[in-house]
């Protein structure tokens, strides 16, 4: 009988590793969907206009949701192959733009469209929580659960 | 909990609390409004914002516009059918959300016809060729120069009132009131102290039916 590389991997996996691999994913689904609906709260309900910046790492994050979603049914350890140059790309734009927020990088510096500036702080929670450093957290999380899944469940 | 429900769950958990933000965000908002209206109502309704209308009219209709903007350029035909269906009943007040690259321009223009009692037309016709001048990837203000004659403007004084530092402070004073009603979008219109909430013709005209018969 023929076996796809991913459905031997699931053979393989043992009941508790499943377990684990399986909360893992769900964990990062779980920040992928928070992340996703909360960028979506503050275009469309609190309509702040997004910059490129917070485009790019839309983009990094939106499928995102889909992909870890597919990684759960049935549970396939190859999610990270797929998730996380995705959630590396987004890592790296937030780093950036924590940059432009916080004026370490100047902003004339910044490829920003006419109107919506990138270095524009629209919230500031408890003082320090800014769009992009919920962006940068939510990206920090995810690869956190990926590398801690890559190493924990090995592709044997 | 089974894994799939625990999908549904947490999907639909996280969607309930989204409208719920959203619902509980609006209503917060409106209440803002409403408290900033009855505090100081020229945060709407400055000295200085240019009016069409019956000055006896009970109701404003506040519009933040910016010449440069499609959606304002769109909806001005209705704006100006509702002044004469509801003649004498409201007043439209005009704000300016310069939030493209040559807004101020334009506004500073808009602002200098209006000393030669030439403001809407000098309006309309900035919306009429606002495709050509207007255009956001190739935008070519200086077109508007050509325009002006149209509707009988004195192109050097406009020119030399343009520049009025009056004129930029009245555009600052609207950036600053903007920034306090929290208006991100052009056009954004207010029926006195209410946010237009859905946009378009229809529902304003909802919102100032619902105002007009809550006066009466």
């Amino acid at each position: 009988m023929y076996l796809s590389p991913s459905i031997s991997n699931i053979v393989r996996m043992s009941d508790s590793s499943k377990n684990l691999g399986w909360n893992i994913i769900f964990s990062a689904w779980l920040i992928a969907l928070i992340a996703s609906l909360g960028s979506l709260f503050f275009s469309e309900v609190m309509l702040f206009p997004p910059c490129v910046f917070c485009w790019y790492q839309r983009i990094c994050m939106y499928p995102l949701v889909f992909i870890f979603l597919a990684g759960l049914f049935p549970l396939d350890r190859n999610v990270v192959k797929y998730s996380l140059p995705l959630a590396g790309i987004g890592w790296l734009i937030s780093i950036y733009h924590n940059l432009l927020s916080f004026g370490i990088i100047p902003e004339s510096a910044a490829p920003c469209v006419q109107g919506v500036s990138c270095a524009t702080v629209y919230i500031k929670w408890l003082g320090f929580i800014t769009i992009p450093i919920l962006s940068f957290t939510a990206f920090s999380m995810i690869i956190a659960l990926l590398i801690f899944l890559k190493r924990k469940i090995p592709n044997e | 909990m089974n894994k799939k429900s625990l999908i549904v769950f947490s999907t639909l958990f996280l969607l309930i609390a989204f409208a719920g933000g959203a619902y509980l965000y609006k209503k917060s908002e409106k209440e803002r409004l409403t408290f900033l209206a009855h505090k100081d109502f020229s945060v709407f309704v400055p000295e200085h914002a240019p009016r069409m209308g019956d000055k006896n009219a009970k109701i404003y209709l506040i519009e933040f516009l910016d010449p440069e903007c499609e959606s304002c350029r769109m909806m001005y035909p209705y704006v100006k059918d509702m002044m004469s269906a509801y003649q004498g009943k409201i007043q439209l007040v005009i704000r300016y959300a310069p939030f493209h690259g040559n807004s101020k321009f334009a506004v500073k223009i808009l602002e200098a016809s209006r000393k030669q009692g030439k403001y809407w037309e000098t309006l309309e016709i900035m919306f009429r060729y606002q495709p050509q001048w207007g255009d956001h990837h190739h935008p070519r203000p200086e077109l508007l120069w050509t325009l002006l004659p149209q509707v009988g403007l004195d192109v050097e004084q406009i020119k030399k009132d343009m520049n009025d530092p009056a004129i930029e402070a009245l555009i600052e004073h609207d950036i600053r009131d903007l920034q306090t009603l929290e208006v991100r979008r052009t056009p954004s219109f207010f029926v006195d102290g209410l946010p237009l909430e859905r946009f378009g013709p229809q529902h304003l005209r909802d919102l100032i039916d619902s105002v007009l018969n809550s006066q009466q």
